[in-house]
C-alpha cells in the first residue's frame, strides 16, 4: 500500500512537474515576468512607458529565445514582500528582481535559481571629506542602515570582527537613507553596492561622496522559476548563459551578422549554424542569435543601464568576465 | 416713533465692528490669542513666498534657465546649475504626464479612459445636483455605470482588451476609489441591517463578517486578496489581479461602512419604527421609506469620513505591486534619466489626492447644509 502511494506520489508530482511552463508560455503568446516596481538601472518605465534596466534585459533575453521576439514580454511590478507568492501562484513565469540566491530560498521556498546576473555585495559610502580610505577606519561613526534586512546584521558581524564600534541610525527606504547622509545625520549608509552607486548618482555633486572599496556580504543576484519544471529552468537558464557567452566569444549585436561565417566552431554553435542546441531546450535552433541580435551581449546590457557611462557609473568589477579578473563564468555551449 | 426721533442714533465703536471689529475679536481678544496669531503670521510669511518660489517662480516647466528643453534630469536648472536659486523641475512631470494618468495604457485606444471618466461626471450628476433635468432617467444611467465603464476600460464587445497590468496612475487610484466605495455602500447598507435583524442567523453571520474585517488591517486583506483567494476558486478560473485587489478593498470598506450606517440606524428613535410598523409597511419598505433616509442623514459625515479614508488608503497596493498614481511616481524616480526629483513627484501626487479628497469634504459639507442633518430628530 505504501509502495503503491508513493508511486501514485510520484506520479502526481512527476505530472505536476511536467506542466509545462514552456509550452503555457508558447501557447500564451508572450512571456509573464515579474520585475521591481522600481529600482534604478535595474528595472524602471521609461518616458514612453516600456521597461528598461538590466533585470528587464534577462526577461527580454528569454522572449528572444521563445519568440525570436523581445517585445513578447509582459511585466508584472513585484515587492519584495509580494515576488515570491506571485512567482509561486503561477501569475508570472519567472521573476528577474534583483533577488539574492539563498539556500532557503531555493530549497524550503521551492524555487529554482537559474544563474546569477549580477553578483552584489554589501558596501559602504562615506563623504570624500571623512578622508577614511577603508571601512575599518569607521570606529564610532554614525551609521544609516535600513531596519530588518540581513545588511543590519552583517554590519554588526563586520564591525565586531574588526573590534571597533558604530551608532546605528535606522531608517526604514532608501529615500530617507539619502536624505540622512546628504543632510550629514549619518557618516555613514551601508546596503548592497549597486544601491549605494545609484544614490551616489542622485547627489548634487557626486565626487563629494566616495564608495569604499570593503565588500562585507555576498549578495548574487539572479532570476528564479518555480522549483520541479527542469525544462522551463533550462530556458531561462540558457537564455542567461548566452548573453555571458556572447561576451566571451565577442559576439554583440552589432556583428552577430558577421559571425554567422565566422571559423570557430564554438560560435558557429552558438548562433545555430551548427548543432541541433536549440531542438534540445525545444526552441529554434537559432534562439541564441535572436537574443544577441536582439538583447545584445552580457556587456552591452550592462553597459547600457548600470555601467560607467550611466549615471551608475557601476564598474565591472566582481562581474567582470572569468579571463578580465572577475567571477562571471558560464558552461560551454556545446 | 415719536420718541424715538428725538434720539440721535449712534453708530457701534469702530473697534467692534468691521475688518477692525473682526481681528480684534476673533485674533487679537487676549494675549496668548495675540501671540499664536503672530507666531502664525510669522510662519506663513515665512513658509508661503519660500514655497511659490520653489514651485512656480524658480521653477522649471518646460525649459531650464538657458532656455533649453528639458529632457532628462540633467537639463533641470537644479542639477545642472546647484549653486544657483533654482526652484521645483516640473519636467518630470510634463514628461511622464500621461504615465501618471493611465499608466502603460495603449494611447491609440486612450479615449476609452477618457470617456469613462467623462461618463463618470455624467453619472455623478443626478447624485451632486438633485434638480436636474431628466434626473430620473440619469439615475439608471449611473446605476449601469459600472459595467459600462468596465467594457469601455477593459474590452469585450468589439473593444480590444486591455489587460490590467497595462492599467496605472490615476485610472487604478480611481478604479479602486470609485468601485471600492460604491460597490461597498450598498453592500454596508445590507450588513448594518443584518447586524440589526433578529433572525440570529443572520445577525450572527453580519457580526462576524464585521469584526473580522475590521479586526485586521487592509494590507493583510490585500495579501489574502492577492495570494490566498486565488487557493480558493475552482482549478482554471484566474481572476485578474486588480479584481482580487478591488474585491479586498470592497470587503474592507463595507465592513466599515456597516458600522457608520449602523450608528445612524441607533440613532433613530423607537417611535418612528412603531410608527411605520403601524401604518401597516413591511420591512423593507419600513427601511427604504422611513430609517434609512434618516440614518444615512445623520451618517453622512461618517460616510465621507471613511470615503476619504479608503480614497487614500488605496496607495497601499503598491506593496503587492500594482502602480497607483504614486507607484507610477515612484516608477519614474527609478528611473535613471529622472532619479533624484522626488519632491516633485511627491508634491505632484500630493496635490493629487488633495484636490479629490477635499471635493469629497466639500460635497458632504453641502449635503449636510442641503438635508440640515443637524437638527435634532423626534424632539422636534
Amino acid at each position: 500500500m505504501k509502495k503503491l502511494l508513493s508511486i501514485f506520489a510520484v506520479l502526481a508530482f512527476g505530472f505536476s512537474a511536467n506542466a509545462g511552463t514552456l509550452d503555457d508560455v508558447k501557447n500564451r503568446g508572450f512571456l509573464k515576468c515579474g520585475v521591481t516596481t522600481g529600482l534604478i538601472g535595474f528595472a524602471a518605465p521609461d518616458d514612453a512607458g516600456n521597461w528598461a534596466g538590466f533585470d528587464v534585459d534577462v526577461c527580454r533575453a528569454v522572449a528572444a529565445a521563445i519568440f525570436g521576439d523581445s517585445s513578447k514580454v509582459e511585466f508584472t511590478t513585484t515587492t519584495g514582500k509580494s515576488r515570491f507568492p506571485t512567482l509561486a501562484s503561477g501569475e508570472i513565469d519567472m521573476l528577474a528582481r534583483n533577488t539574492t540566491w539563498t539556500l532557503s530560498r531555493d530549497v524550503n521556498l521551492g524555487f529554482e535559481f537559474v544563474g546569477v546576473n549580477y553578483y552584489d555585495g554589501q558596501g559602504f559610502m562615506i563623504p570624500s571629506a571623512l578622508g577614511v580610505d577603508d571601512a575599518t577606519g569607521l570606529d564610532g561613526a554614525t551609521v544609516c542602515i535600513q531596519t530588518g534586512t540581513t545588511t543590519e546584521l552583517n554590519l554588526a558581524d563586520f564591525f565586531r570582527a574588526n573590534g571597533i564600534g558604530y551608532e546605528a541610525l535606522p531608517i526604514e527606504t532608501n529615500d530617507e537613507a539619502r536624505e540622512n547622509l546628504f543632510a550629514g545625520r549619518c557618516d555613514v549608509y551601508t546596503t548592497d553596492a549597486s544601491g549605494l552607486s545609484a544614490t551616489r548618482a542622485q547627489a548634487d555633486d557626486p565626487d563629494k561622496w566616495v564608495v569604499l572599496p570593503n565588500i562585507i556580504s555576498k549578495e548574487p543576484l539572479g532570476p528564479l522559476v518555480r522549483h520541479g519544471d527542469h525544462q522551463w529552468g533550462d530556458v531561462v537558464r540558457w537564455s542567461l548563459n548566452t548573453l555571458i557567452i556572447a561576451e566571451e566569444l565577442g559576439i554583440n549585436s552589432s556583428n552577430v551578422d558577421d559571425m554567422k561565417s565566422s571559423n570557430v566552431p564554438e560560435v558557429l554553435r552558438v548562433l545555430g549554424v551548427e548543432g541541433g542546441y536549440g531542438e534540445m531546450l525545444e526552441l529554434s535552433n537559432d534562439f541564441a542569435y535572436n537574443i544577441i541580435k536582439q538583447v545584445g551581449n552580457y556587456s552591452e546590457s550592462f553597459d547600457r543601464n548600470i555601467g560607467p557611462d550611466t549615471p551608475l557609473g557601476i564598474g565591472r568589477n566582481l562581474n567582470a568576465l572569468w579571463t578580465d579578473g572577475g567571477i562571471l563564468y558560464a558552461p560551454p555551449f556545446r | 416713533m415719536e420718541n424715538n426721533s428725538n434720539f440721535e442714533t449712534r453708530k457701534p465703536p469702530v473697534a467692534t465692528t468691521g475688518i477692525l471689529g473682526w481681528c480684534r475679536q476673533h485674533l487679537f481678544s487676549n494675549w496668548v490669542n495675540s501671540f499664536i496669531t503672530l507666531l502664525v503670521i510669522y510662519f506663513l510669511y515665512q513658509l508661503i513666498p519660500w514655497f511659490l518660489d520653489w514651485s512656480v517662480f524658480s521653477a522649471d516647466f518646460w525649459t531650464n534657465y538657458k532656455g533649453e528643453l528639458i529632457v532628462d534630469r540633467t537639463f533641470c536648472s537644479r542639477v545642472a546649475d546647484p549653486e544657483g536659486d533654482h526652484g521645483a523641475c516640473w519636467a518630470i512631470i510634463i514628461v511622464r504626464f500621461y504615465q501618471f494618468m493611465y499608466g502603460f495604457y495603449p494611447s491609440e485606444q486612450v479615449w476609452r479612459v477618457n470617456l469613462t471618466y467623462f461618463l463618470l461626471v455624467v453619472a455623478l450628476l443626478p447624485l451632486l445636483i438633485e434638480k436636474i433635468p431628466g434626473r430620473k432617467h440619469l439615475i439608471k444611467f449611473t446605476i449601469a455605470f459600472p459595467i459600462v465603464a468596465f467594457v469601455l476600460l477593459y474590452g469585450g464587445f468589439g473593444f480590444q482588451i486591455i489587460p490590467t497590468n497595462k492599467w496605472g496612475g490615476l485610472l487604478v487610484t480611481l478604479v479602486l476609489g470609485v468601485f471600492g466605495i460604491a460597490i461597498a455602500f450598498p453592500l454596508g447598507i445590507l450588513l448594518a441591517l443584518g447586524r440589526r435583524s433578529q433572525l440570529p442567523v443572520i445577525s450572527m453571520f453580519c457580526t462576524l463578517f464585521i469584526e473580522f474585517i475590521r479586526g485586521v488591517p487592509l494590507i493583510t486583506l490585500l495579501f489574502f486578496g492577492m495570494v490566498m483567494l486565488p487557493l480558493f476558486l475552482p482549478e482554471g478560473l484566474n481572476l485578474d489581479g486588480l479584481v482580487r485587489v478591488l474585491v479586498a478593498v470592497t470587503l474592507f470598506q463595507a465592513a466599515y461602512m456597516a458600522e457608520v450606517i449602523r450608528g445612524g440606524l441607533q440613532a433613530i428613535p423607537r417611535g418612528q419604527y412603531e410608527a411605520a410598523q403601524s401604518v401597516g409597511l413591511s420591512y423593507w419598505q419600513m427601511n427604504r421609506k422611513i430609517i434609512l433616509p434618516q440614518a444615512i442623514r445623520i451618517s453622512i459625515p461618517s460616510i465621507v469620513n471613511t470615503s476619504i479614508g479608503l480614497f487614500k488608503d488605496t496607495t497601499l497596493v503598491i506593496i503587492i505591486g500594482l502602480l497607483d498614481l504614486l507607484g507610477i511616481g515612484r516608477g519614474a524616480l527609478a528611473d535613471a534619466t529622472w532619479m533624484g526629483l522626488s519632491n516633485e513627484v511627491y508634491v505632484f501626487v500630493a496635490l493629487v489626492f488633495f484636490i479629490f479628497t477635499f471635493s469629497m469634504s466639500r460635497y458632504s459639507l453641502y449635503l449636510e447644509k442641503k438635508l440640515k442633518t443637524g437638527i435634532n430628530m423626534g424632539a422636534d
